[in-house]
């Protein structure tokens, strides 16, 4: 499948006095659109656009056009291209902070008349961390265009890319086994077969009940994000479910063993994230919950690692 | 009221929960239609959610499965075509356990695993393998059971059995065994818990809707025994003991019973007959109260069939030593289920003993170990009182006599009295009148003195009165009958040689004298005339049987006779005694035996003195005596004119007139034997004729006086036949002349005034005439004699 990656028809405008109409068009194809793999991602407006994916040490290069409207000149005091990583915390009142920020000058100050090409190249670029969507914060990569026009105000180009980054499996993967219980009412052992999970990973396990005095209804494994950003006094912590899957229906009796068979490719899944930056965490949760026929809940939460490996196919 | 609303609303549950699924299945259709898998799971999985619910009975549910199970098919038909989805099976199946809830997730789970193994793109018994494994998610009974059921279903024609074209490598049979045992063990666990998790109020409505469900666990039995693989090895090692392991282990009665039930109708006799040993082995160990004894009855019943079915596999039998197995796990059934009824444990004992005798018919001693186990399980108890126990023992009774139509191999089982000893006396004889019908029926013959006191051992409640027997009780229509009967049996005791007869006579007699009062009148007379059969017998065979030494002489039997038949008159019968006593001088008579026979008068002559009271009895009695004593002629010229002289004194001594006239005109036959070489006492007859005349004349005078007109002339006509018979005989004491002038007398009786028209005298009258008539007319010698009488 071919298809010309011609980013943003649109062009971020600046109108500082309400005069101007946009004067040109800017627009940044990459050198290899036609074989980049793209994927999509989710805009502030909500929608989502297929945007190309790059893993870090990766090169960046392509060309920026700049295209002056029809029978208009564009003065501008020099062209430059920025890559930007951002992190974005929502309630901070929409503070980006940079944490990669390279530059490429494009053009010394003049004038553009006609449709004009600049090549540009980050090569192997170090980009550590990955894109992330989360509730309360966003990590993102930006290719930024700016014609620089002093008074007139600057019109700039924006370009979003994705990030991700491939781990190789881990070298100590320990299963998790664990026995809980409330004294004389319930005693479980449950284990899952690895502590860490890639994203198309499958989490193979069982519940082995040792004691049941108390009347169940059903059992479910639960995958939940927990979301930390900020520090300090203001960690903001925000806990999403992400899968509700259901293990078990009925009442078991001691002695019985439930088998766990837990795809986890049909959930939006990110990798773990580690103080990314010192500015937020992203965790993942396995959450066993009991349901007794009173609605009572009894629960056990096991953190689990989450990790993406190299693509095979697709 | 509140059942009624339950009901109602469990309708309403069900009518929604078809609505939903069709609904859905709408939906489904659609998406089928237009090949569009991403919904077709979609709703498929929501259709299936209609079977979370926990509101409806298991009836309600099925109905509620069979709607979800027509669309299965459906879509297991659109999981087959490939090209119409575009997704490889393999990740089909892994596509539909995304599904978050658990019951459709397993249920599309099984149809494509069923999808999954027909396409052979991974090895059936793995698939199968984890299907198993995965429904151990569903632990509610109802769901569970169902879900499983599914799984069976659909795989039921998958297995990797031999020579299906799923069988793999190795040992492939193992892995389909595996897999429906594991099935039946998880179902059976979810069946059992039914039974514990509903509240104790609702037992009843539980154990019934239980039972609804109990086909869906014996199914997996069936599939078990459709599978090829299993030969008797395999069966012996794992499908047995696994089977028997769960059924024991589950302790639930309900799935006890039904489950041993189910494997034995399931497999193979021959299977069943090679594994006796585990099998049984499982039955002491089920639940007190399950009906172990239907179970085992069952077995027993099925094999005897099996050894009925042909004669090769009786060898089998033997070699397994069935019968000794069976027996002891009887045994052990009872004794570990102390609180069985006795009537389960004879019930066992009757199904053990109809096998027995089905199985090896030639096996007394095996019959007789039944009945010794089962006078060894009564024993130290009361007499039953339960009517259902001593059916069965009646039942365990009547079987050998059934079988054995020759009654003698009965009597041999030397428990069989002892179990009849447990009876209540009640049944005790309806027992003994089974045995001597029996014996009727099948006109066997004991003959041996040592049976019959068996025989009579058994039948005791009817010989005597038992301790507890009262009285009152007794209907009388059913004690002639009862007594009866055993009088027909005494004439079935029958041996050829004399000697053994005797001693079966002597112990018919030592019981029947125990009988009283009102047994003997019953009882002697079969005796007395089958010990004068015996006596015919030596009679014709004597010469040989001379020797002093010989204890079965006629004389020996005769003292016997004589002392059985005076029983009779301590009942008191001297009737029936005085009968007797004839009979047997009749018989001493035939054999020349003069002092027996003269003995046997005089008792009949005593008895007819002394007892005899009844006038009417005493001219029965005097006539039989008359006639005995008519055709004996052992006697001598002194012990004759004795008897013959008590005989006519007697006769002349009757109550009423016509009856001395009868008997007097009687005894002149006494005077006039028609024989060669009978005696002929012309003028003592006609003394006996002429006294009888007097009578009649001296009656009707008596007639005359007490109601004013004369008797009937029959007794006159009477005498004139008698004049008549020894005129034709030739007594030349009676003349013509006598008879002419009996004749007239006769005549002029009926014409008096005073006489009495009377039908029937003239009647007989008119036709001794008549025959004086026709003797003339015949001529030649008769005829001229006759023609002296002038009519």
């Amino acid at each position: 499948m071919e298809c010309e990656l011609i980013f943003s028809v649109f062009v971020d405008q600046n109108y500082i006095l309400g005069a101007f109409k946009p004067s040109c068009n800017i627009s940044i194809t990459l050198n290899d659109a036609k074989t980049r793999k793209q994927v999509p991602l989710k805009k502030e407006n909500g929608q989502t656009a297929m945007v190309p994916l790059f893993q870090s040490q990766e090169t960046i290069a392509g060309k920026i056009s700049v295209e002056p409207v029809q029978g208009k000149k564009v003065e501008h005091n020099g062209i430059k291209i920025e890559l930007l990583g951002q992190i974005e915390i929502y309630f901070d009142r929409g503070n980006f902070y940079d944490f990669t920020s390279l530059v490429r000058e494009l053009d010394v100050p003049g004038e553009i008349y006609e449709r004009k090409t600049f090549p540009f190249e980050f090569s192997t670029v170090e980009m550590p961390y990955e894109t992330y969507n989360g509730v309360n914060v966003r990590l993102r990569y930006v290719l930024k265009v700016t014609i620089n026009r002093g008074y007139a105000g600057s019109i700039t180009h924006y370009q979003d890319f994705v990030i991700r980054n491939y781990s190789p499996p881990p070298s100590i993967n320990n299963s998790i086994k664990m026995e809980v219980g409330i004294e004389d009412c319930l005693h479980i052992e449950f284990e899952y077969n690895k502590s860490k999970y890639h994203l198309k990973d499958v989490i193979i396990g069982k519940i082995y009940f040792l004691l049941v005095r108390i009347k169940l209804k059903n059992m479910d494994l639960e995958i939940r994000r927990r979301e930390s950003t900020g520090s300090g006094a203001n960690t903001h912590v925000e806990t999403e479910t992400l899968a509700k899957f259901e293990l078990m229906d009925g009442a078991p009796v001691r002695g019985e063993s439930i088998p766990i068979r837990l795809f986890l490719s049909p959930y939006e899944l990110t990798p773990t994230h580690h103080n990314i930056n010192n500015k937020f965490s992203v965790k993942y949760y396995l959450n066993l919950v009991l349901v007794d026929e009173e609605d009572r809940r009894y629960f056990k939460q096991q953190e689990i690692t989450i990790y993406r490996t190299a693509e095979t196919s697709s | 009221m509140m059942i009624a609303d339950a009901m109602e609303d469990e309708d309403k549950w069900l009518a929604e929960g078809i609505a939903g699924i069709q609904h859905n299945a709408f939906y489904m259709h659609r998406a089928l239609d237009s090949n569009n898998l991403r919904e077709a799971l979609k709703y498929s999985a929501q259709l299936l959610s209609e079977l979370r619910t926990s509101r409806l009975s298991p009836h309600k549910y099925y109905e509620l499965y069979m709607r979800a199970f027509d669309e299965l098919r459906k879509l297991e038909m659109f999981f087959k075509e490939e090209e119409r989805h575009g997704c490889s099976v393999v990740d089909l199946y892994e596509l539909v356990q995304h599904a978050g809830n658990i019951l459709p997730r397993l249920y599309l789970l099984c149809t494509v695993g069923s999808v999954y193994i027909k396409s052979k793109e991974a090895p059936a018994k793995d698939v199968l393998k984890d299907l198993v494994e995965m429904c151990r998610g569903v632990q509610h009974p109802i769901r569970g059971l169902f879900l499983r059921s599914y799984l069976s279903q659909i795989s039921r024609d998958k297995l990797p059995d031999i020579g299906s074209e799923y069988e793999g490598d190795g040992d492939t049979v193992m892995d389909a065994v595996e897999f429906v045992l594991q099935n039946f063990s998880e179902m059976n666990k979810l069946w059992v818990r039914m039974e514990l998790q509903g509240p104790a109020r609702e037992r009843d409505k539980m154990e019934k809707e239980r039972n609804e469900l109990r086909d869906l666990v014996g199914k997996n039995l069936h599939v078990l025994s459709q599978i090829e693989g299993i030969d008797l090895e395999l069966y012996k090692e794992t499908v047995l003991p696994r089977v028997l392991e769960q059924v024991v282990n589950c302790k639930d009665e309900l799935a006890q019973y039904y489950l041993m039930d189910c494997l034995i109708q399931v497999f193979p006799d021959e299977y069943h007959l090679q594994t006796l040993e585990n099998l049984l082995g499982a039955c002491p160990q089920l639940q007190p109260t399950v009906d172990i004894k239907t179970v085992l009855s069952q077995l027993m019943e099925r094999l005897s069939s099996y050894a009925a079915s042909s004669p090769e596999v009786q060898p089998e039998f033997l070699q397994v030593e069935a019968f000794a197995k069976l027996s002891s796990a009887i045994g052990k059934v009872i004794e570990t289920q102390g609180d069985m009824p006795i009537v389960g444990a004879i019930t066992l004992y009757v199904s053990l003993l109809t096998f027995t005798l089905r199985v090896h018919p030639d096996r007394l001693d095996y019959v007789d170990q039944v009945l010794g186990s089962c006078v060894k399980k009564l024993s130290n108890k009361p007499k039953l009182e339960d009517s259902r126990a001593t059916k069965q023992v009646v039942a365990l009774l009547s079987a050998p006599l059934e079988k054995y139509s020759d009654i003698v191999t009965s009597l041999t089982l030397s428990n069989y009295p002892r179990v009849m000893d447990h009876l209540d006396s009640g049944t005790n004889k309806i027992m003994a009148m089974v045995i001597i019908q029996s014996i009727m029926t099948n006109q066997a013959c004991v003959s041996s003195a040592d049976k019959v006191e068996v025989l009579f051992e058994l039948i005791k409640g009817l010989i005597k009165d038992l301790e507890g027997d009262s009285e009152d009780e007794l209907d009388e229509e059913d004690f002639n009958e009862e007594q009866n009967s055993v009088a027909r049996v005494i004439h079935v005791l029958y041996n050829d040689d004399p000697e053994e007869m005797l001693k079966i006579i002597c112990t018919v007699r030592k019981h029947i004298m125990t009988g009283g009062p009102k047994r003997l009148p019953f009882t002697v007379p079969p005796l007395v005339f089958s010990a004068l059969k015996l006596i015919r017998q030596l009679q014709n065979q004597d010469g040989d049987a001379g020797g002093e030494e010989d204890p079965a002489t006629p004389k020996k039997i005769f003292q016997l006779l004589n002392q059985t038949i005076e029983a009779l008159s301590y009942v008191p019968a001297p009737e029936l005694a005085l009968r007797l006593y004839l009979q047997c001088a009749e018989a001493a008579n035939d054999c020349d035996l003069e002092p027996v026979a003269y003995e046997f008068f005089t008792q009949a002559f005593v008895l007819y003195e002394e007892e005899i009271a009844d006038s009417k009895a005493q001219v029965t009695a005097i006539h039989l005596i008359i006639g005995t004593l008519q055709r004996t002629n052992v006697f001598g010229v002194e012990n004759r004119d004795t008897l013959t002289h008590k005989a006519t004194g007697y006769s002349a001594k009757l109550l009423k007139k016509p009856d001395q006239c009868r008997a007097v005109y009687a005894c002149s036959h006494l005077f006039w034997v028609d024989d060669q070489d009978g005696i002929k006492d012309g003028e003592r007859v006609l003394l006996c004729l002429k006294r009888s005349l007097r009578i009649a004349n001296a009656a009707q005078q008596m007639a005359n006086v007490a109601r004013g007109s004369s008797g009937p002339v029959t007794l006159f006509v009477e005498i004139l036949n008698k004049y008549l018979y020894y005129f034709e005989k030739g007594n030349p004491q009676i003349t013509s002349a006598a008879i002419q002038g009996l004749i007239e007398l006769i005549k002029t009786e009926m014409q008096s005034d005073t006489a009495t028209p009377d039908q029937i005298s003239d009647a007989f009258f008119a036709c001794t005439l008549r025959y004086i008539q026709f003797q003339k007319q015949k001529g030649g010698a008769m005829g001229d004699k006759f023609n002296a009488i002038k009519v």
